[in-house]
């Protein structure tokens, strides 16, 4: 099969498996529909075998390093680093709203930085709200610098985003390169969304809690020294790692293994447990999801991305492209977005992959749940009798992502100046 | 008489004073406390957004159940404060619907000002509370949550249409 019917094909199961993802009807995974449709486009032809394997032994390395990092988050939780955090702030901010905010701010984009936005928005937001509640303050002002910085915040290193992962073997820079070019647009991301947060939400931000959070007799949580120190090393090893010719995935599977091991050792964290951070499910749904998205770019809609993305890498282009990529987010989805947009944009330049890479990570803050699909979901759901939408959200989104496009684009062109390409 | 008390968590101290001083003895206290249903909404909803990487959390680590403990005890310093029998409830949703029908067969409501406390003024109400204000049918009183600022005379009014500069 190939031609119209083979893009019609792959771009209805796309939809499927990304409509599965949205609704999970009956609690299905999204994998127990990638995999059959990344079959049945092989079966049928839309995508050849060797299309397809070559698809899956290009993602690999990514998937191991990936599933590295989840495990490496999973046991900073474990031996309580972000309740640790949690009190930390809670200490510091004494009840004042603003300088709570502020903290959350620095805790959210380091941990984005470093242990990638799933981890921010999985881990760290409960443990925000947790702490904002227990200093009897309202919530909002501070789960939304959270969870906004969850994806403004993961355009520093290749491991802070999924998609900073796979575009990082596309365009060939470094570990230490990526961080330069994007400590510049990354900054200006997080002072944009300080100053939409902080003008938004100044109603909540001008109230005062009580200054010692409550149940503050309970014994701090203790994190072992070794974990942030583990922490350090990798990231250290990471900016080794590449002059040395070292995959960092290896560096990332290192620092799993050294809080694995105490922790399995202190009884922390079973076997079973560390399988389950692995995500196996969903490793397999990212290759499912490359088969389907390489059927979807063989057959037409490829070539319709390829001339949508600017291929100079002067100011203008890469806010363009920037915008492009910001609006594929948001209609498929950070992740598939990410999969159709890197093979040209790879043929720009890096320059290219990094304003799109500015699109896809910031761009989900429009539709606040990260793609269009879910949020128009989430408004059929509001008519049967869920009360709340998201309208506030998607309206403060509608302010900080365009103007984080812009500013931290122009930075990346300015990075692109100053360190060369 | 039947005393409808809007707890908020920033302002619970003044309106657990207002309760114990104004309210007559005879009256039926019900604290009410309502989780912001958006809140937790804005905690919760993203994680929709990386597929499969969400992950399940133990049932007491959910942002409702976090939302549900503070509000248990918030209502019990509360009802503490007051030092009389009072009843508790805990709801959740958008705060001003929630309140206006709660409100319905209250005799009395005790709500805080929750907007601008540095001066004195319509913007001292924020939203919730001045929908709240508007539409509930009952006596209201208006709480400051800390001593009201210092104020003189009320600003002029703004000069008619015609006077104003274009």
């Amino acid at each position: 099969m190939s031609g119209a019917p083979a893009e019609i094909l792959a771009l209805a199961l796309l939809a499927a498996v990304l409509g599965t993802a949205v609704v999970r009807p009956r609690g299905i995974p999204e994998v127990a529909v990638a995999v059959p449709a990344a079959l049945l486009l092989i079966v049928v032809g839309a995508v050849g075998l060797d299309a397809a394997g070559d698809e899956i032994e290009q993602l690999a390395p990514t998937v191991a390093f990936l599933a590295a990092m989840l495990v490496l988050a999973d046991l900073c939780e474990r031996e309580g680093l972000f309740s640790a955090a949690g009190e930390m702030m809670a200490r510091a901010s004494r009840g004042r709203p603003v300088a709570l905010m502020a903290l959350v701010f620095a805790v959210a984009a380091g941990t984005t930085a470093v242990l990638s936005l799933d981890t921010t928005v999985v881990l760290l937001t409960p443990v925000v709200f947790a702490t904002v509640t227990g200093l009897r303050l309202r919530p909002r002002p501070h789960v939304l610098a959270c969870v906004h910085l969850a994806n403004s915040a993961s355009l520093l290193l290749p491991v802070s985003n999924l998609s900073n992962l796979l575009a990082l073997r596309a365009t060939g820079l470094s570990f230490t390169r990526f961080a330069a070019l994007m400590a510049l647009p990354w900054v200006a991301a997080i002072a944009i969304e300080w100053l939409v947060l902080r003008r938004a939400m100044a109603g909540d931000l001008a109230l005062r809690g009580r200054p010692e959070p409550s149940g503050g007799t309970d014994r701090p949580h203790r994190v072992p020294r070794y974990v942030p120190a583990v922490l350090a090393a990798v990231l250290a090893g990471f900016v080794a790692a590449s002059p040395l010719g070292v995959d960092p995935a290896w560096v990332a599977a290192a620092g799993a293994l050294a809080l694995a091991v105490p922790a399995l050792a202190r009884r922390r964290a079973r076997p079973a447990d560390l399988a389950q951070a692995i995500g196996v499910p969903f490793l397999l749904f990212v290759f499912a999801l490359g088969v389907i998205v390489a059927g979807v770019a063989a057959h037409g809609l490829g070539d319709a991305v390829d001339a949508l993305v600017p291929g100079a890498e002067t100011l203008p282009a890469l806010v363009a492209t920037a915008f492009v990529a910001a609006l594929l987010a948001n209609l498929l989805n950070n992740l598939p977005a990410t999969l159709l947009l890197l093979p040209p944009a790879a043929a720009a330049g890096p320059g290219t992959v990094l304003a799109a890479l500015i699109g896809l990570n910031v761009g989900p803050n429009l539709t606040y749940t990260g793609s269009l699909a879910t949020l128009l979901w989430r408004r059929i759901l509001s008519r049967h009798g869920h009360d709340q939408d998201l309208g506030e959200f998607v309206r403060i989104g509608a302010v900080s992502v365009p103007l984080i496009l812009v500013v931290s684009s122009a930075a990346l062109w300015l990075a692109l100046q100053g360190v060369g390409p | 008489m039947k005393a409808l008390v809007w707890l908020r968590a920033e302002s619970w101290e003044a309106l657990a004073e207002a309760a114990a001083s104004l309210l007559p003895a005879h009256a039926e206290i019900t604290l009410l406390h309502v989780a912001d249903a958006g809140a937790e909404l804005a905690a919760e909803a993203p994680a929709a957004g990386l597929l499969g990487r969400r992950r399940h959390r133990p049932p007491h680590h959910t942002i409702e159940a976090i939302s549900d403990e503070a509000a248990a005890d918030l209502l019990a310093a509360a009802a503490e404060r007051i030092g009389r029998e009072v009843a508790t409830e805990a709801r959740r949703g958008r705060l001003e619907d929630v309140v206006v029908e709660a409100a319905e067969d209250a005799d009395v409501l005790v709500c805080a000002r929750d907007g601008d406390r540095d001066h004195r003024g319509p913007k001292s109400l924020a939203p919730p509370t001045r929908f709240v204000v508007d539409h509930v049918p009952c006596t209201v009183i208006l709480a400051w949550p800390e001593a009201p600022p210092e104020g003189g005379p009320p600003p002029p009014p703004p000069p008619p249409p015609h006077h104003r500069r274009p």
